[in-house]
């Protein structure tokens, strides 16, 4: 019995997992399993509850119920250390990775060579170099996190697995943030590992990559299986209607508008630093033209957050200017720009958008507290306030009991569509928008994405900052490319490709 | 003026070692504590607890060693509490830190009328680890450095010892490497098995030690009675030793040097009476050294990322 099992090569089955968190069934009765050498896709939208089933297995969660079976024995998975000497290894989405230590300390980290509680660091040195020509993962042993890319810290994530003798590996959400090139150098890995017999399950939400990489692909709607199938036999807007629940309009009807060259956004020659003096921004100039998205596409730290926070203006400008309809409001104070006909949706919806702890109606009108109708003297007018929340909440079809609520009990897509209803219903000249659809399901991003062309339509203009190049070429009229704190290159979205974006986003080096 | 100068000699840097020596101790644990991500103003209050302590044993047995013995121990005991409370019941550090440091403060008050039976100071140890003080041989002869470094007492060649030592174990140990990453990260060690509870313990408990030694030696080494609230402040000023040396054992010592001498400096200037001033101005200098220092003297190094965070290892998904 035992020999015929291992004959179909399976390595590793999860039995009716379920997981409970204190509000929500995060799992419910999910049963899969994985053959050996396989790569297998994880496949469902954001809070469908792939981390958490991947997070039971590698012990960082216990399971409500269920139990899950590697190499044909139970297993009890109480701390990743269980998980790791069973062979389990994981690239967490957000690298866990310790950013002033060297690669060689990170990957031998808990783990090290050495005798008498001191460490070897030749060794391990050694050991590094060796692991990581065997899997042609090059990195340079003795660098310090802090000054490697992003690709390359994936790499030192993948040898930190390799050198725990990883034979299962998991990948959460492992392109999220690569350029299209790094993508491609990953499959490469992904098929040399699986070549080497090492069973992969990668976790995604991009349905591309399900068919450009897996065998076989579990798709997870709302902690529920919603299906099991071979990846060559099924079409991508099958798995769009599996993953979602309904049809799903995959390309967004966008009909391009030619405007007039009028001034509406402009930003002249611009010097930011970085919170740690170093120049972020470096001589950026760009305009952005009533009725005109323009997307700035770059890999993360580039200069996005820098610009986002100056265009706010929370953050100092060096030397340049921002001309809005012609006029100087470099020297504004947030207030000010905001009176001048600036609108913007933070990044970090968290840290710059959103009073957590506050109701919905104090959080929908942040803005316009100050000034009538909404105040009388010193009073707020509570019944003004709560009408006109109540209106926005209806027009931006805002799921919640009602507009006292915290915004904090809001799901993550009804957060973002509050700041949107405040930032819109404000009739801005320029919109500046940052990130505005991370971590959000199918339904919020489309709901987002029409939101922000009608805006556009309205001839507004828009500014898009966005590390999602699919969202990037969705809305933009014209894209422009960050790199090292300056625009290196604009396209027009109908003529050019996401490869050819992405050789400029990493500075046209790695073509 | 010319007596001005006078004042600097090779006295006042034996001295100036000397009264770091307590910063000093206090500071590495310090190094090691906020390393492994734990805020730890509690210092003071663990002082206070090992000098008491110190003199309490030395008094009782006649032995300073004892008493220096049971300091240390003390120290690490009472860290405990604020071990507890900050990574098993997830307590705000300062929170539970300023709490540590008033208990400590009545607690000696209070065993203090207890073991002596009237408040203030304590009866003098009948021996002192002062009566201890030796030159080191042949290292003492060296002008300058010799005298300064190496005709000194007990603890504070202790001191010097456990800067290498403690060196030694950050930059060189597996645990050492636990404890630098603990305070980055903790979440990454969780997810490679290593736990950051047990670091974090072992990092209280580590200041506890350094901060019982550094009590021992206000009162049985520099002095030789127990004084209440002896510490003056000296907790506080080690953690912004900590701070301003970098967060590594060398830079503490070196910062704390900057302390001793700021206070060996105010002493002289008391007795040299060379300006017609209170001796209360002069009594500041050390605190205001301490401000100006922490206000922005050195800031080049970055503190631990996780440092003074709450951590947790089940967290709600996302």
């Amino acid at each position: 019995m035992e020999r015929e099992k291992r004959k179909d090569g399976i390595c590793l089955r999860m039995e009716n997992i379920s997981k409970q968190f204190p509000k929500v069934l995060a799992n419910e009765n999910i049963s899969i399993y994985l053959k050996r050498g396989e790569i297998l896709a994880l496949l469902g939208e954001n809070g469908a509850g792939k981390s958490t089933l991947m997070n039971i297995l590698y012990g960082l969660y216990r399971p409500t119920c269920g139990q899950i079976y590697i190499n044909n024995h139970e297993a009890t998975l109480l701390s990743p250390k269980d998980a790791i000497s069973l062979g389990l290894g994981m690239v967490h989405q957000h690298f866990m990775l310790i950013e002033n230590l060297t690669v060689t300390e990170n990957i031998v980290l808990g783990m090290e060579p050495g005798s008498w509680g001191f460490i070897d660091f030749k060794k391990a040195r050694k050991i590094v170099k060796e692991l990581s020509e065997q899997y042609h993962l090059f990195v340079d042993p003795d660098a310090k996190i802090e000054g490697l890319s992003v690709g390359q810290q994936q790499r030192v994530e993948i040898l930190k697995a390799l050198y725990r003798k990883a034979t299962i590996l998991i990948l959460d959400e492992p392109t999220a943030v690569l350029t299209p090139q790094e993508v491609d150098g990953l499959f490469v890995v992904m098929r040399s590992l699986q070549e080497r017999k090492v069973s992969i399950i990668i976790i995604t939400h991009k349905l591309e990559e399900v068919k450009a990489i897996s065998g076989r692909v579990y798709i997870l709607r709302r902690g529920k299986l919603a299906g099991e199938r071979v990846t060559k036999d099924i079409s991508k807007a099958e798995l769009a209607h599996l993953m979602v629940g309904r049809d799903v309009v995959l390309t967004l009807n966008k009909e391009n508008r030619i405007t007039e060259k009028k001034p509406g956004f402009t930003l002249q020659n611009l010097f930011v630093k970085n919170d740690n003096g170093v120049t972020a921004l470096n001589n950026l100039s760009l305009e952005v033209c009533p009725g005109e998205i323009v997307g700035i596409a770059g890999v993360a730290g580039n200069g996005q957050k820098e610009l986002e926070e100056v265009l706010i203006g929370i953050r100092r400008i060096e030397k340049g200017n921002i001309l809005l309809t012609g006029k100087n409001i470099s020297r504004y104070g947030v207030k000010k720009r905001i009176q001048s006909g600036l609108s913007y949706v933070p990044s970090d919806r968290y840290r710059y958008g959103l009073f957590l702890s506050m109701k919905v109606s104090e959080n929908i009108l942040a803005s316009s507290l100050d000034r009538k109708p909404y105040v009388n003297g010193i009073n707020l007018r509570l019944r003004v306030i709560n009408r006109r929340s109540e209106e926005l909440v209806t027009m931006y079809g805002i799921k919640t009991p009602s507009v006292h609520e915290p915004v904090s009990n809001l799901s993550g897509g009804n957060q973002q569509k509050v700041i949107l209803a405040r930032e819109f219903s404000r009739e801005p000249v320029v919109l500046v928008v940052s990130q505005p659809t991370r971590g959000l399901d199918v339904g919020a991003i489309e709901f987002i994405h029409s939101e922000i062309l009608k805006m556009r339509d309205r001839d507004t203009a828009v500014l898009l900052i966005s590390m999602e190049l699919e969202e990037i070429f969705a809305l933009s009229d014209r894209i422009l490319v960050l790199y090292e704190g300056s625009i290196v290159k604009e396209f027009d979205p109908g003529k050019t490709s996401h490869k050819e974006v992405g050789y400029y986003m990493t500075g046209g080096g790695e073509r | 003026m010319n007596d001005f100068f006078t004042l600097f000699n090779v006295e006042l840097l034996h001295s100036t070692i000397r009264l770091s020596t307590p910063i000093t101790l206090a500071a590495v644990g310090a190094t090691i504590c906020e390393r492994a991500g734990i805020v730890n103003i509690a210092m003071e209050g663990l002082m206070l607890i090992g000098a008491f302590t110190a003199v309490f044993f030395a008094y009782i047995t006649g032995n300073p060693w004892i008493g220096l013995l049971a300091a240390v121990i003390a120290g690490g005991i009472f860290s405990l509490l604020h071990a507890y409370a900050t990574i098993t019941l997830h307590l705000d550090h300062v929170v539970s830190g300023a709490v540590l440091n008033i208990l400590a403060l009545g607690l000696t008050n209070y065993l203090l009328i207890l073991a002596f039976g009237h408040p203030g100071t304590s009866e003098p140890v009948p021996v002192s680890l002062a009566e201890y003080q030796f030159a080191v041989p042949f290292l003492s002869q060296i002008p300058v450095i010799g005298p300064v470094f190496f005709n000194q007492r007990p603890i504070v060649y202790m001191s010097f010892l456990l800067i290498i030592f403690f060196t030694l174990f950050l930059y060189r140990t597996k645990t050492g490497l636990h404890v630098r990453a603990s305070g980055e990260h903790p979440l990454a060690m969780e997810t490679i098995g290593v736990s950051v509870y047990r670091i974090r313990y072992l990092a209280v408990i580590i200041s506890g030690l350094t901060s019982g030694l550094a009590g021992a030696f206000l009162s049985i080494e520099n002095s030789n009675v127990f004084t209440s609230g002896m510490t003056g402040g000296r907790g506080f000023i080690a953690l912004a030793a900590n701070i301003s040396g970098g967060w590594s054992a060398v830079g503490s010592f070196l910062a704390s040097l900057f302390f001793g001498f700021a206070e060996a400096f105010q002493y002289k200037m008391q007795a040299a009476r060379l300006l017609d001033l209170p001796s209360e101005l002069f009594v500041m200098f050390p605190y205001i050294a301490t401000v100006i220092a922490v206000a922005g003297l050195v800031r080049k190094s970055r503190p631990p990322k996780a440092v003074g965070l709450d951590f947790r290892i089940e967290k709600q998904a996302d």
